[in-house]
């Protein structure tokens, strides 16, 4: 008789071992170079994938256990916040925009992120990092999700949600995270993992997702803090994909150093670039704040993404050059940036407005070096000529940069008094930049950013109005014929919070919930 | 030297997560912030299977702690009985 033994639970190490080596194979009917293409033209040198080790050795039942349980959680939150008309209960009707940015502006991105991983997760010969990209596809694609869905509530309510796809392909500002992604997925699959895996999702989705989302909800709003703290959830593992590949890249080979030190350096300037909006909704959005862009930017970049660097420099990692400009310009970008969107307030899709006195005490606290010097005088002009009925409308349009496609906003590094221009050439043509560090990007990739779908190039060329508009007509309106094509209401989704339909509807909701009348 | 860090959603089961790891790792610094709780600590954090269960009073497995968490930073080494964060250099 054979002896019963208890079949031994396999432990962590061993179950994600049996998945990512014991399943996968060398393919002899085609050439492991056939049936993976695109994972050596980068140059990208790999010698042994079997290295690769995921610290967090999910295996698949694992997965979709824990992924089921978050979404149970979500779906319950945002159904007692729909049930109870939870919307009523956030600080103010102004917040409410943050919520319109970022569903113009972010949602569509998780689907690119999605598609990106999906991609790089069958692209990759490694089985183990082939598994975790595929896991994180299957993440984003629920991030989308969920998002679609919680903010889907808002738009039985408010203005400026009704069309997010179609917005974020054609409207001016949302070029700018459009074109980010856009650049990330056209890259081969070891640029794209550094581009998103490393330095968006380790070393900046911190500062989108985590004071952001915490700051929704101290401003009541359980429906994002609940969609941005279930996807942040993921977020944990998708920085630990993003660093391990890092550091297989630089385990693997020597030669590596300077393909992913050129990426790095890119590819945060790229997303530091692009956090700016980030940076102006917690300044600017969120009526009650949690920490302005400065604090966050100090905890989550300097402090936390200088530990990182310096962990990394024994691979011979330096600290990208843009992080002193970065640094610099932490006091300023998200004022410029309001003032910006305030004076084009009538082409975006959201209402703008002049923040009111102690919130301006408030930034003028938070930025004693520049906000009182620089920004609180303009901002308080603009108020000032509102109030007498001159509320300032921006009709011209403005430069964009060639590569962050951001308009020309941002000022000298060592002069905040004056617009920063870089310019190059390439086949005759002249080419604009908001910086050094975008002109350099620019520069060693042209044939990639001259392709750019530039908003207000387009525009000028006729090809943003609908098909039957004819611009040589009598009285032709090219702003509005613009923002019909946008699918923006003109009057309803743009222009000042003081007096829109939003503003009217969440104070009369409002008093019928608190009374009985 | 440098913080590691680990933030989780402030709910029920985190409650006791987190007295856990405050109990062993005494250098840590809890700071609460609107629905969640940012753990630092210098060099490395250690979250143990047994501190959590006993504080909890059921069987964890240290794979749930994916449902609460927010963030991290620092290099992660896990088992079934401990989940370490830390920088090498
Ligand atoms: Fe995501
Ligand atoms: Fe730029």
């Amino acid at each position: 008789m054979d002896m019963k033994v208890a079949a031994k639970k396999l432990g962590l190490k061993e179950r994600y071992a049996a998945m990512t080596r014991g399943l996968d194979w060398e393919t002899t009917y085609q050439p492991m170079d056939t049936v993976y293409p695109y994972d050596k033209f980068e140059g990208i040198k790999i010698h042994d994938w079997d290295k690769w080790e995921d610290p967090f050795r999910l295996t698949m039942d694992a997965y979709w256990k824990y992924q089921a349980e978050k979404e149970r959680k979500l779906y319950a939150i945002l159904d007692a916040f729909n049930q109870n008309n939870g919307h009523l209960g956030v600080t103010d009707a102004r917040y409410i925009n943050a919520l319109k940015l970022f569903l113009t502006a972010v949602t569509p991105l998780e689907y690119m992120a999605h598609r990106g991983f999906a991609h790089v997760g069958r692209q990759l010969r490694g089985a183990g990092a082939r598994v975790a990209c595929q896991m994180q596809a299957l993440d984003e694609l629920r991030h989308a999700q969920t998002q679609i869905h919680s903010l889907s509530n808002y738009n039985k309510h408010y203005n400026g949600f009704h069309d997010w796809r179609h917005m974020h392909d054609r409207i001016w500002y949302l070029s700018v995270p459009k074109s980010f992604f856009d650049d990330a997925v056209t890259a081969g699959p070891f640029e794209y993992m550094v581009a998103i895996g490393f330095s968006f999702e380790y070393v900046l989705t911190n500062l989108l997702f985590v004071p952001f989302i915490s700051g929704a909800a101290y401003n009541g709003d359980m429906g994002a803090m609940a969609f941005g703290f279930s996807a942040q959830s993921d977020e944990a593992r998708h920085m630990t994909l993003g660093l391990e590949m890092i550091k297989f890249m630089l385990e693997q080979d020597p030669a590596n150093l300077p393909i992913v030190q050129g990426w790095i350096d890119k590819w945060t300037w790229r997303g530091v670039r692009m956090l700016t909006i980030v940076g102006m909704m917690m300044d600017y959005m969120l009526p009650k704040r949690v920490m302005s862009w400065k604090e966050a930017w100090e905890i989550y970049f300097e402090e936390s993404g200088g530990a990182l660097f310096k962990d990394l420099a024994r691979y011979g990692i330096t600290i990208p050059k843009c992080v002193a400009q970065a640094t610099i310009e932490k006091e300023h970008i998200t004022h410029q940036a309001w003032t910006t969107f305030y004076q084009y307030g009538a082409a975006a899709a959201f209402n703008t407005w002049i923040p009111e006195k102690e919130e301006l005490d408030w930034l003028s606290e938070k930025y004693p070096n520049t906000f009182d010097k620089y920004y609180r005088p303009r901002l308080e002009y603009l108020g000032e000529q509102a109030k007498q009925g001159k509320r300032f409308y921006s009709t011209t349009l403005p430069m964009l940069c060639q590569c962050c496609q951001i308009p020309m906003f941002f000022t000298e590094p060592d002069d905040p008094t004056k617009i920063c221009y870089r310019e190059s050439d390439h086949n005759g043509e002249k080419y604009h930049f908001c910086s050094d560090h975008c002109k350099e990007i620019f520069d060693h990739e042209p044939e990639k950013y001259v392709q750019a779908w530039m908003p207000v190039h387009q525009i000028y060329q006729g090809n943003c109005f609908k098909p039957d508009v004819d611009p040589t007509a009598e009285g032709f309106d090219p702003l509005a014929a613009v923002l019909d094509w946008y699918n923006i209401q003109f009057g309803r989704d743009n222009l000042d919070f003081e007096g829109s339909e939003d503003q009217k509807n969440f104070d009369t909701w409002r008093q019928t919930a608190k009374s009985n009348g | 030297m440098s913080n590691v860090f680990i933030a989780f959603q402030t709910n029920e089961e985190t409650r006791s997560i987190i007295e856990a790891i405050a109990d062993d790792n005494p250098n840590a610094i809890i700071n609460e912030q609107p629905a969640m709780v940012k753990i630092d600590a210098p060099d490395s954090l250690t979250i143990k299977r047994a501190s959590i269960e006993e504080k909890m009073g059921r069987d964890f497995d240290l794979q749930e702690l994916h449902v609460h968490l927010i963030t991290l930073s620092g290099h992660i080494d896990e088992t079934d009985d401990e989940f370490n964060l830390s920088w090498l250099n």
